[in-house]
C-alpha cells in the first residue's frame, strides 16, 4: 500500500468527513469537509500507528492535517521518506 | 463595556460515542496526549459502564474534550495547535470545574489580555458540551 493509500485509509476509518473520500484532491481542506477537531485526533493517532512513529511537537499543527498533501508531507517528514 | 473589558465566548459539542471509541481504539496513547492526570483522575470511577474504557467516565471526558476546544475558540490561536494538556479542566471540591492554563495556553491568554475564564460543561448520553468565557482587559478588538 502506497502512503497515499494508507493516508486515505485513515481518513476514511477515523476522518468522520462529510463527503466521500473519492470527491477529495490531494489539497481538499478536511476540516472544511468536516472533519472535527477530535476526529482529526483520531487521524494523528491512526497516521502514527500506520507509520510507526510519533509526531513531533512542532508538528502538532491544525494545518498538518490540514488536507491530504500536507499529510502526508509531515509523514514523510517523520518517517524520512 | 469597558469597566469589564472585552468578552470572548466559546463553544464546542463533542460526541460522547466518538470519545468512547477513541478510549477504546486507542486506549492510554489517546487519553494522555489529551488529558492531565488530574483530568483523568477525576473522570476514573465515575464510568457508566462503557466496555474497554478503564474505568473511566467518557461522558466526563467529552466534555472535557469540548471545554479544551471552546478555550481555544477563546483563545483563538493562529497557525498553532496548542497541547490539549494546556487547558485543565480542574475539578473542584464542590463538583464545578475551573480552568488552568500553562505553557502556550497560558502565555497566549496573557497576550490577549485574558485575566479569567469561565466554563459550564454539560451532557447527556449521546453528546457533550461546554461554554467558556473569557475576559479581556485588552482593548483590541481584531477589526479589520
Amino acid at each position: 500500500m502506497t502512503v497515499d493509500e494508507t493516508i486515505r485509509q485513515v481518513l476514511a476509518e477515523h476522518g468522520r468527513l462529510a463527503v466521500p473520500l473519492e470527491s477529495l484532491a490531494e489539497d481538499t481542506d478536511l476540516f472544511g469537509a468536516g472533519m472535527t477537531s477530535h476526529a482529526s485526533v483520531n487521524v494523528m493517532l491512526a497516521l502514527e500507528d500506520a507509520f510507526d512513529f510519533e509526531f513531533s511537537e512542532k508538528m502538532l499543527k491544525k494545518s498538518t492535517f490540514e488536507s491530504i498533501a500536507t499529510i502526508r508531507a509531515g509523514v514523510v517528514e517523520m518517517t524520512g521518506g | 463595556m469597558n469597566a469589564v473589558g472585552t468578552l470572548r465566548v466559546g463553544m464546542d459539542l463533542v460526541s460522547v460515542d466518538e470519545v468512547a471509541e477513541s478510549v477504546r481504539r486507542f486506549g492510554d496513547r489517546y487519553v494522555t496526549r489529551i488529558y492531565t492526570l488530574h483530568e483523568i483522575d477525576s473522570c476514573r470511577g465515575r464510568s457508566v459502564g462503557v466496555d474497554g474504557s478503564d474505568g473511566l467516565a467518557v461522558e466526563s471526558l467529552a466534555a472535557r474534550f469540548a471545554a479544551k476546544e471552546a478555550v481555544m475558540k477563546v483563545l483563538r490561536p493562529v497557525g498553532v495547535q496548542l497541547d490539549w494538556r494546556s487547558i485543565e479542566l480542574h475539578q473542584m471540591t464542590g463538583g464545578w470545574c475551573e480552568i488552568r492554563l500553562s505553557g502556550r495556553a497560558a502565555s497566549m491568554a496573557a497576550e490577549a489580555g485574558i485575566d479569567e475564564l469561565s466554563v459550564s460543561l454539560t451532557h447527556e448520553a449521546s453528546v457533550a458540551g461546554a461554554v467558556v468565557v473569557g475576559r479581556s482587559t485588552s482593548s483590541e478588538r481584531g477589526d479589520r
